[in-house]
């Protein structure tokens, strides 16, 4: 017998959904803000080599880089508290991602930093620009402009990914889903909706960083 | 073409006579005669019954008809089964019990006898001692991490109150790991499960705080053996009364044999 679709028991828990998605929506807003902050930090330090940071950054993004998202969620939800640090699922999930999104954008960054040409920081000393108008205006601006296309897509790696924090119990968009397809079992129906779900919230930012980037990044002042 | 016929059917019919029990046997005199007593034990699910590393059987399914064969003078003949065949090795008589954590259910009971239960099967909520947890209200403000879907949290989500905060993971482990960290208050689950949390972090022993399903095991018999299903429940509840079951239970499960079992 042919499978019957039927939508009703997703559509019920439309709220659930909704719900998760709004929070999914939350932990990247949070994430990405004190993420790129992060990455913006370690980007000049290791772009101008100052010591012993750079160092530090080094073996930072290498770390995270270079282990899986979920082994770090892990280790901070289920490993810390061996240690007495103790976050709860929230709290471990932001942490996670804004660690994890810190790394990324500590390198997309650097690359911007390092591809601004040294004649444009002479010509800023010669205008006697002071060192942070020369670092606003003349070093992080450019420099996010012409990274930020490989940071929205970042950005939206990091909201994907976010879906692994369901593991820990954070309820959003994909715990949601799971929920719901664990006692409806229909699986086809709710994650066809979820699908469709993170589809829209990956364009909706993508748009949102895209108008971002042009009224404060690239455009005019 | 048609005699062959008539053989396989006649092999049929005299298959069937032999694999029946007769209904008026009585397997209790033919084990103390025979001087062993067959009994089907699972070999894959612990604590109830698993492979040891030597090889042997062993589990608290093993422990318990260890106890029937000393109690009845003779000696144990152990059949490893599955919970699939479990039943059809008792119905066609090739073992004279099941001591394999058989639960009762109206199906069984059409085909199968059972004794008085011998070991506690439940879902419960479980944390630690010092947790002052024994009413579905105390969980009010409570964490208690759970697997999603499962019996336990299905039965769970419908009694808790709204003020207890019910934390789904994926799987046993991450419910596990949740709880052994401190992320949680208390853990639902099965009594299996914490026998084998038990057996790995004996400092963090869960302790038996709601009971959400009870599903105690039972020996299992064939139909019309009034004398070994006497003598199987008089073992049963001589072993209760002197301890010898609780110790069982501490052993395999450590959990003490509930009062009311």
């Amino acid at each position: 017998m042919a499978y019957q679709f039927d939508f009703l028991p997703v559509l019920d828990n439309a709220d659930l959904l909704l719900q998760g998605a709004f929070f999914t929506l939350s932990l990247t807003a949070v994430g990405t803000l004190l993420g790129v902050g992060l990455g913006i930090i370690g980007a000049v330090l290791r772009a101008w080599r100052i010591k012993p940071f750079n160092q530090v950054f080094g073996l930072y993004v290498e770390l995270i880089r270079n282990t899986p998202f979920i082994v770090q969620l892990f280790f901070i939800f289920f490993g810390l508290p061996a240690l007495g640090v103790r976050m709860n699922e929230w709290e471990a999930a932001v942490l996670a991602m804004v660690i994890n999104l810190g790394a990324y954008s500590t390198e997309i960054i650097r690359a911007g930093i390092q591809a601004i040409p040294g004649g444009q920081l002479e010509a800023a000393a010669a205008l006697a620009m002071n060192r942070l108008e020369i670092f606003r205006h003349v070093v992080l601006r450019p420099a996010l402009a012409k990274v930020w296309p490989a940071l929205s897509s970042q950005i939206i790696i990091v909201m994907l990914g976010s879906a692994v924090c369901s593991q820990i119990s954070t309820e959003e968009l994909s715990f949601a889903a799971n929920f719901i397809q664990s006692r409806n079992f229909r699986a086809f129906e709710t994650y066809l909706v979820t699908t469709l779900l993170y589809l829209a919230m990956a364009i909706l930012i993508r748009q949102l960083l895209a108008w971002v980037g042009r009224r404060f990044v690239v455009g005019g002042r | 073409m048609h005699k062959i016929q008539r053989h396989l059917l006649n092999l049929l019919v005299a298959g069937l006579a032999l694999s029946l029990p007769s209904a008026f046997a009585d397997s209790l005199s033919d084990i103390t005669e025979r001087g062993v007593l067959k009994v089907a034990v699972p070999q894959d699910f612990p604590p109830f019954g698993s492979i040891g590393p030597d090889m042997q059987p062993r589990g608290l399914d093993i422990d318990t008809a260890q106890l029937l064969a000393n109690q009845l003078a003779v000696k144990l003949e152990l059949t490893p089964v599955n919970s699939t065949n479990r039943i059809p090795f008792l119905t066609t008589g090739k073992v004279d019990l099941v001591i394999s954590s058989l639960g009762k259910n109206p199906e069984r009971e059409a085909v199968i006898d059972f004794s008085s239960a011998y070991a506690p099967f439940y879902l419960g909520v479980f944390g630690p001692a010092d947790a002052a947890v024994s009413s579905l209200a105390d969980l009010e403000g409570k964490t208690i991490s759970v697997t999603r879907g499962s019996v336990e949290d299905i039965e769970l989500s419908k009694v808790a109150p709204k003020g207890a905060t019910l934390k789904r993971f994926e799987d046993n482990n991450s419910t596990i790991a949740a709880y052994l960290s401190g992320q949680v208050d208390l853990i639902a689950s099965g009594n299996v499960v914490m026998a084998a949390i038990a057996e790995r972090n004996p400092q963090r022993v869960p302790l038996m705080k709601l009971n959400l399903k009870d599903s105690p095991t039972y020996v299992g018999l064939n139909k019309n053996e009034a004398a070994l299903l006497a003598r199987v429940n008089a073992i049963i509840a001589g072993a209760k009364a002197d301890g010898s079951l609780n110790a069982i239970s501490e052993k395999w499960l450590k959990q003490p044999l509930p009062a009311g079992l």
